[in-house]
């Protein structure tokens, strides 16, 4: 959603006030409701949204930095510091951990200090939408992405038990204190307390017919390749089709969407 | 007939005071977490189901355990329960409250809390354990109250009411299953992840809430004029020692399939739990502690001389509910998050404001139970 409630009632208020007899917030909502409502002619389609991360291309800490820091900054992730209460939709991990059980003693230096970028999966059988009570977490049948309402999340936090991958975040406290003012992105919503949040594949930014805010902003490197994994001619499905690629926990059968490339074309 | 509970000793009063002053200093407490956030407990993005959830797992147990007594004297007319019944079914009132408040304490948005009921989801496990848990309390107040309305009155109980008990006989034990199906359907939980989680559940329930009665029986005894009887807490004895033996055997079963099959993720629950893990283990004392109770507290119950003895029957009960409530209260809870799925240990240990909400919320069950044995015993004195 590119505005929430108190955005509404901010705009609607200051229309008022200064007397506009509210046609300019009302324009500025049909403008924000409009891309909700009706699908913009230049949105991004697909059935099946996938991403392909390929590992090595991604050579310096500023390249997982901007990937990084544009997500987070895209979507008003708090900054707290504290990695208990921490909130993170992407972020990096050692292979060791991002991969548990498929780590060996012998594996090549490279990769095993290699850190790699991890995110929401969205699952073809996700185990956080099973176990909702309320449909907070759903799927959308229309593309695959696992959506989280965060105006319907009552907080139980099930689905963070339910996900095995650590992919959720819990406010626990109110986030706004945590975003700097500059950094704030005032088209989307910021959360309240006691909310579960997660990478979301920029719905948002699909439907304005952009690429996720991650790939955009490592555009240059071609680290993160994002499209639809049902259409044969696409990019991804190329790339899975010609290269070796891994998945988190493929054992437990939930049938992550993002896939890994971590090299090793030399043997190849 | 609830006014009853309006006329009581000065004890009784006292006693009553007391539990609302825990009440009003954990409702304070609740106020502030409710404005602050669940930030202002132990949890943590790793450990995100602590105290609260802990609490409520072991209570659908206690609460549960109401079969124990209801069947035996319903299905096979074991008379000497015939008094004690009610104090079954009000305890699994009592019980089934405290579950329905550590589920509200635990939520992130509790003004949300209709959500459940406006978006039903039938692929939830949660929303069935709301189903069985609400319909479960309103059959044990519903049986409670009527029998004793009958008992107060002295006249038979209605007819309806057999088939109201028969059903509640049978929902007993969903509410425990489902309770368990909360855990042992999640992928990527190792600890969780068990056929048997159900049945665990289920023996530890009927060993846990039983001696509670024991406990609470001998308390009636000292306190009021009503005497559940020698026979019946005997009774109550040996159902506390088939079940926890059970217990023992199926948490034996779990360390078995974990080590004998040298998984990894399969181990590393009971080594943070029993040992600790890289340094990290605040736990172990704990959960020792809970393993020399049940073994302790089986040596004393199989022995039928030290059973036979009410005051060594008393302590192996507390000892059983010890063990059990720092099992399931406690370490189950926190072992299935600990380590996380990047195998990272995350300690987790309750705050204070946690460790008050607790207590408050256990104090409201115990008023409930207080209000609601003072009828049950004031009807009982009356009649008798």
């Amino acid at each position: 959603m590119s505005m929430d409630r108190r955005q509404f009632i901010k705009i609607a208020g200051i229309s008022t006030v200064l007397g506009f007899g509210g046609t300019l917030g009302l324009s500025k909502l049909k403008d924000s409701w409009a891309s909700e409502m009706l699908q913009s002619p230049e949105a991004l389609n697909a059935k099946h949204w996938a991403m392909v991360i390929d590992v090595k291309k991604l050579t310096s800490e500023e390249h997982y930095d901007k990937a990084i820091s544009a997500c987070h900054r895209a979507h008003n992730v708090p900054n707290i510091g504290n990695p208990k209460e921490e909130v993170k939709w992407l972020w990096k991990e050692t292979y060791e951990h991002a991969f548990p059980g498929m780590e060996q003693e012998y594996m090549p230096e490279g990769i095993k200090h290699k850190p790699f970028l991890l995110l929401c999966n969205h699952c073809e059988n996700p185990p956080c939408v099973r176990v909702c009570p309320t449909k907070a977490t759903f799927k959308r049948e229309s593309d695959g992405i696992v959506m989280q309402d965060m105006h319907r999340c009552i907080g139980c936090r099930f689905c963070m038990a339910a996900c095995p991958f650590g992919a959720r975040s819990f406010n626990w406290r109110d986030p706004r204190p945590f975003i700097k003012e500059q950094d704030e992105n005032k088209e989307f919503p910021t959360r309240t307390k006691g909310v579960v949040e997660k990478c979301t594949f920029c719905y948002e930014r699909l439907a304005k017919g952009e690429m996720p805010a991650c790939v955009e902003a490592v555009k240059d490197t071609k680290a993160l390749v994002f499209g639809d994994l049902s259409d044969p001619n696409s990019e991804v499905r190329k790339i899975l089709s010609t290269h070796y690629s891994i998945r988190r926990k493929p054992e437990l059968g939930t049938q992550p969407s993002v896939y890994y490339l971590i090299g090793g074309e030399e043997n190849a | 007939m609830l006014e009853r509970a309006l006329t009581g000793s000065g004890r009784y009063w006292r006693w009553i005071l007391f539990l609302l002053a825990i009440i009003g200093v954990g409702f304070l407490v609740y106020l502030r977490q409710f404005k602050v956030g669940l930030g202002i407990t132990g949890m943590s993005r790793d450990v995100s189901w602590g105290l609260y959830i802990g609490q409520f797992t072991f209570l659908v147990g206690v609460a549960a355990s109401a079969v124990m007594l209801v069947l035996p004297y319903y299905l096979h007319n074991h008379k000497v329960f015939g008094k004690i019944t009610i104090l079954g079914e009000f305890l699994a009132v009592a019980s089934v409250v405290m579950c329905m408040l550590f589920i509200f304490v635990d939520m992130g948005q509790p003004m949300r809390v209709m959500n459940v009921i406006l978006h039903p989801t039938p692929n939830s496990v949660m929303f069935w354990d709301a189903v069985v848990l609400s319909g479960y309390l309103l059959l044990n107040i519903v049986v409670g109250w009527t029998i004793l309305g009958a008992e107060s009155k002295g006249v038979a109980p209605q007819k309806w009411v057999k088939p109201v008990i028969i059903l509640s006989i049978i929902w007993a034990p969903s509410i425990h299953t489902v309770t368990a199906f909360l855990y042992s359907g999640l992928p990527g939980r190792h600890f969780w992840l068990s056929a048997v989680m159900a049945a665990r559940f289920l023996a530890s329930a009927f060993s846990a809430g039983p001696a509670l009665l024991i406990i609470l029986c001998l308390i009636l005894r000292k306190t009021t004029k009503f005497d559940a009887g020698r026979e019946a807490i005997q009774s109550l004895g040996k159902i506390v020692t088939y079940f926890m033996i059970t217990n023992v055997f199926l948490l034996g079963l779990e360390v078995f399939t974990a080590f004998y099959s040298n998984i990894p993720g399969h181990m590393h629950p009971f080594q943070y739990l029993f040992a600790g893990i890289e340094g990290h283990g605040k736990l172990v004392p704990l959960m020792w502690a809970s393993g020399l109770f049940a073994v302790v507290s089986v040596i004393m119950l199989v022995i039928p001389s030290v059973r036979a003895k009410e005051g060594a029957l008393a302590f192996a009960s507390a000892l059983v509910f010890l063990s059990l409530w720092i099992d399931k209260g406690f370490g189950l809870i926190v072992g299935g998050f600990v380590p996380n799925p990047f195998e990272k240990v995350t300690e987790y240990w309750p705050t204070w404001p946690e460790v008050i909400i607790t207590l408050a919320v256990w104090a409201v069950g115990f008023l409930v139970l207080t209000v609601l044995y003072k009828v049950a015993v004031s009807v009982k004195e009356e009649v008798a």
